[in-house]
C-alpha cells in the first residue's frame, strides 16, 4: 500500500487531471462493452458469456477496415456494424434457441461461440498479434492542463464514447422503441399481447449489444493490440461492472463502469498491487450491502 | 534365446539376397528423431514462437539434407501451448510420453519455461530450454539437473551489459531520478531487480523512486503510464517484451512520456517490436535482441537473408537462440553417434561451437550450469527505419562473467 503517494496525488491537481481522464476514459470504454451486456441480460435474460468476443471482433473488423482506407471513422463504423451483424447472426441461429433455459446451457453455447470465433480470427487475420497503431490525424502532444496530462486522442475517446452513452439513455428512455425494450424487460407477455414482435425487439436489443461491444474494440484497438482472445478479460471486467451496476441497469452499469476506472487509475498510486482485487472487494461489498446492484430494482 | 538387433538384421539381409528380394530390410525408412517443442503460437507474443519454430525447421531440414544422424532426420513436434504455464507443462509431458519424443525443446518463455523445467526433471528428458531468460532458471543450484540446458540469452548477462550501459548514459546526462515497468512474474521481477542492481553498482547516483508491475499480456497499459507520468522520473527501466512491448510504447506515446523522460527497453531491439510499432521513438536506448547487423558479419547476414527469402520477415531474437540449440544437439548427436541422452548430455556440457551470433564467432554451453554464453550483446538507441539501431556498444564479456560470478556468490549459489 503506497497511501502516502495516493494522498499527494489527491491534493494535486495536476495529478488529479491525469488519474482522473485516464480513469474516465477507461471506465467509458468499459461501459460500452458492459452495457451491452446489461442490455442483453435485462431484456433477453441470456447471460451472454460470449459477449467479449464480440468486442474482440470489433476490433478486428476496424483492423481490416483501417488497412485499406486508413480511415479511423470508417473503421469504427465498420467494427460496430460488423460485431452487430454477427451478434444478430448468433442471435437467430443459436442463442434464440436457449432463451429461458438453463444458465450451464447458456454457457455452453456461449463457451462454443468463444471458440468459434477465435479459431475464425487465427484462420483470417493469424495467431499472433496485430498493432493497429494510433491513426496520424491524433498524433497530437497531449493537453496540459493544470499540470496534468490528457491524452489528445483519449480526449477523443472520450467525447466519442459520452456521445454513444448519451445517445443509448436517449433512445431507451425517449423513443418508443426504447420504451418497448424496457417494457419487454418487465413483461415480454404483456408485450407480445399488444401486438408487438418481441421476436423482432430480441434480435434488436441483441444486435444493439453487440453494435457497443464491437465500437469498444474498435475504438480501443489503436492503444491495445489485437489478438485472439482480447475479448476475455473485458468480458469478466464487464460482468463485475454489471453485477455492481444491476443486471439490466444501464444507468448502473454507467456508475460502475466510472467506478472501476477510477480505481484502476487512482489505484495504480495507492494500491498498484491490489487494483484487481480491490475491483472484486467492491463488488463484494455491493452484493453484501445491496445485492441488487447500485442500480438494480430491489427484490 | 534371444538375438539382438544388428544379429536380426544380418540375417534379414542375408535372407533377403538368397530369397530374391534384395531391398528387403533396407528400404524401410530410418525412425525419425522426435523432437518435442510446446512453444507459443497464438496471442499476444505469437510471433516469437512463430520465429522459433521456423529458425528451427531451418536448421533442421539442413541437418536432415546432410544425411541427419546415420539416416535417422529429426522431426519436429511443435504444438502450442498459448503461453500458459500449465497448457505448457502437458504438453511436454504428451510429447515425452504419447508422441515418444526423445529430446525436448522448451520453446516457451520463463512463465512457462519453469513449468516445463519441472516435468524433465521428473522424466529426466534431455531438454534444451530456447527463450526461459530467468537467471535463476540455470544459476540456482536448486534448478540444476543433468537433462536441462539453457540455449536462450540469460537476465543477468542483459543487466549487467545494460546496467554499465545505463551508468554511462546517466552520467553524461545527469539521470538520478529512475523507475521501472516490467511484467509481473519471475523474469520482470528479477531482471529489473538485477539491471537495478548493477546499474546503480556502476553509478552510485542512480535511484529508483518508482515501479510498476503490470501483469503479462495486459490488455491496457493506462493505469501504468500514468504512475510513471506521476512519478515525473528522468529515466524509465522496462524489460516488457514483444506485443506488450509495442502497446506499452503506442500508449506511452501519446502521453508524452518518451519527450519527459529516456526510455532503457532491453527488449526493444527485435524485428518483432520494431516493425510492429507504428510510431517508433526516436532514441530509446535498447539492448539488441536480434539484428541482423549486430553482430556485423557475414554469416548473421546470410542466416537473415535465408531467413527473409524463406518467411518473408525477419528472424528474432527466439529465432536465433532456436537455431543455435539445433546446432548444439546436432553437434552433440553426430559426436556421440546416437541418441543416448546421457551420453548427448554429457557432449553439450563445455561445448562451444562456431556461430555467427558469438560475440567472437562462437558460442559456449557452459559446463558448471548449463547455460549459453559468449553471444553478442550490445546496446544501442533506436532510430525509425532499418537498421532500427544505431550507436550500438558492444558489452564485453570478461567483464560479465566477472560480475556474474561475484552476483552469483553474494546470492549463495556458487
Amino acid at each position: 500500500m503506497e497511501l502516502t503517494e495516493l494522498g499527494e496525488c489527491v491534493s494535486s491537481l495536476s495529478c488529479v487531471v491525469t488519474q482522473l481522464a485516464a480513469g474516465l476514459t477507461i471506465g467509458m470504454l468499459l461501459f460500452l462493452v458492459a452495457s451491452g451486456l446489461t442490455l442483453i441480460f435485462g431484456v433477453l435474460g441470456l447471460v451472454n458469456f460470449a459477449h467479449g468476443s464480440l468486442y474482440m471482433m470489433g476490433a478486428y473488423f476496424a483492423l481490416a477496415a483501417y488497412g485499406p482506407t486508413g480511415s479511423f471513422a470508417l473503421a469504427v463504423l465498420a467494427g460496430t456494424l460488423g460485431a452487430a451483424l454477427l451478434g444478430l447472426f448468433f442471435e437467430r441461429f443459436l442463442l434464440s434457441r436457449i432463451y429461458g433455459q438453463d444458465v450451464l446451457m447458456q454457457l455452453l453455447v456461449c463457451y462454443a461461440i468463444i471458440l468459434i470465433l477465435d479459431d475464425a480470427v487465427k484462420i483470417i487475420w493469424g495467431a499472433d498479434f496485430r498493432n493497429m497503431g494510433v491513426p496520424p490525424a491524433f498524433l497530437h502532444p497531449p493537453f496540459i492542463i493544470g499540470g496534468g496530462i490528457v491524452p489528445y486522442f483519449y480526449a477523443i475517446l472520450f467525447g466519442i464514447t459520452a456521445l454513444i452513452a448519451a445517445a443509448l439513455a436517449w433512445g431507451m428512455g425517449r423513443t418508443r422503441f426504447g420504451r418497448i425494450v424496457r417494457a419487454a424487460a418487465v413483461n415480454p407477455g404483456m408485450v407480445g399481447a399488444l401486438g408487438i414482435n418481441t421476436t423482432v425487439i430480441y434480435a434488436a436489443v441483441f444486435a444493439i449489444g453487440a453494435g457497443l461491444a464491437g465500437a469498444a474494440g474498435a475504438l480501443s484497438a489503436p492503444i491495445r493490440s489485437v489478438v485472439p482472445g482480447a475479448g476475455v478479460s473485458i468480458v469478466i471486467e464487464s460482468f463485475i461492472v454489471t453485477v455492481i451496476g444491476g443486471m439490466g441497469s444501464i444507468g448502473g452499469a454507467l456508475a460502475a463502469s466510472l467506478i472501476l476506472g477510477l480505481t484502476r487509475s487512482f489505484g495504480s498510486i495507492g494500491f498498484p498491487l491490489f487494483v484487481e482485487g480491490a475491483m472484486f472487494l467492491i463488488m463484494a461489498l455491493v452484493l453484501i450491502l445491496r445485492p441488487s446492484g447500485l442500480g438494480g430494482r430491489r427484490q | 534365446m534371444s538375438i539382438n538387433t544388428s544379429t536380426r538384421r544380418g540375417v534379414l539381409g542375408a535372407a533377403a539376397a538368397i530369397t530374391g528380394f534384395p531391398r528387403l530390410g533396407f528400404t524401410q525408412p530410418r525412425q525419425p528423431i522426435k523432437i518435442g517443442v510446446p512453444t507459443i503460437l497464438s496471442g499476444r507474443v505469437a510471433q516469437l514462437g512463430i520465429s522459433s519454430r521456423n529458425a528451427m525447421q531451418m536448421e533442421v531440414e539442413a541437418f536432415n539434407a546432410a544425411g541427419g544422424l546415420d539416416g535417422r532426420p529429426l522431426e519436429l513436434v511443435v504444438r502450442d501451448s498459448r503461453g500458459a504455464p500449465a497448457e505448457a507443462a502437458r504438453l511436454a509431458r504428451e510429447m515425452i510420453t504419447s508422441d515418444g519424443c526423445e529430446f525436448l525443446l522448451d520453446g516457451e518463455a520463463s512463465s512457462g519455461g519453469f513449468a516445463v523445467h519441472e516435468v524433465v526433471r521428473e522424466t529426466g528428458t534431455l531438454t534444451l530450454h530456447l527463450n526461459a531468460e530467468t537467471s535463476s532458471l540455470t544459476a540456482d543450484p536448486r534448478q540444476r539437473f543433468w537433462n536441462a540446458f539453457r540455449v536462450a540469452r540469460q537476465g543477468v548477462h542483459d543487466s549487467i551489459a545494460g546496467g554499465y550501459y545505463a551508468a554511462q548514459i546517466a552520467r553524461q546526462r545527469n539521470l538520478r531520478r529512475w523507475m521501472t515497468i516490467s511484467p509481473d512474474y519471475a523474469y520482470g521481477r528479477d531482471t529489473t531487480a538485477e539491471f537495478v542492481e548493477f546499474a546503480k553498482s556502476f553509478n552510485a547516483d542512480i535511484q529508483v523512486t518508482g515501479d510498476t508491475w503490470p501483469r503479462l499480456f495486459q490488455a491496457d497499459y493506462t493505469e501504468n503510464i500514468t504512475r510513471l507520468s506521476q512519478g515525473r522520473p528522468q529515466a524509465v527501466y522496462s524489460c516488457l517484451w514483444a506485443g506488450d512491448l509495442v502497446t506499452f510504447v503506442e500508449q506511452a506515446s501519446i502521453f508524452g512520456l518518451f519527450a519527459q523522460a529516456q526510455f532503457f527497453a532491453v527488449n526493444m531491439a527485435d524485428y518483432t517490436t520494431l516493425q510492429q510499432v507504428r510510431n517508433l521513438p526516436r532514441g530509446v536506448h535498447s539492448g539488441n535482441r536480434y539484428l541482423r547487423n549486430f553482430p556485423d558479419v557475414p554469416a548473421n547476414l546470410a542466416f537473415a537473408t535465408e531467413y527473409n527469402r524463406r518467411f518473408n520477415t525477419f528472424p528474432t531474437n527466439w529465432s536465433w537462440q532456436s537455431a543455435t540449440a539445433i546446432r548444439l544437439l546436432t553437434t552433440a548427436l553426430r559426436q556421440v553417434g546416437g541418441t543416448d541422452p546421457r551420453q548427448v548430455a554429457a557432449k553439450l556440457k563445455g561445448m562451444t561451437i562456431e556461430s555467427p551470433f558469438g560475440a567472437d564467432g562462437t558460442v559456449t554451453m557452459r559446463a558448471e550450469d548449463q547455460t549459453l554464453v559468449g553471444y553478442a550483446i550490445g546496446w544501442g538507441t533506436t532510430v525509425s527505419a532499418d537498421p532500427f539501431v544505431e550507436n550500438m556498444q558492444k558489452a564485453d564479456w570478461a567483464t560479465i562473467l566477472r560480475l556474474e560470478a561475484e552476483w552469483k556468490r553474494a546470492k549463495g549459489w556458487s
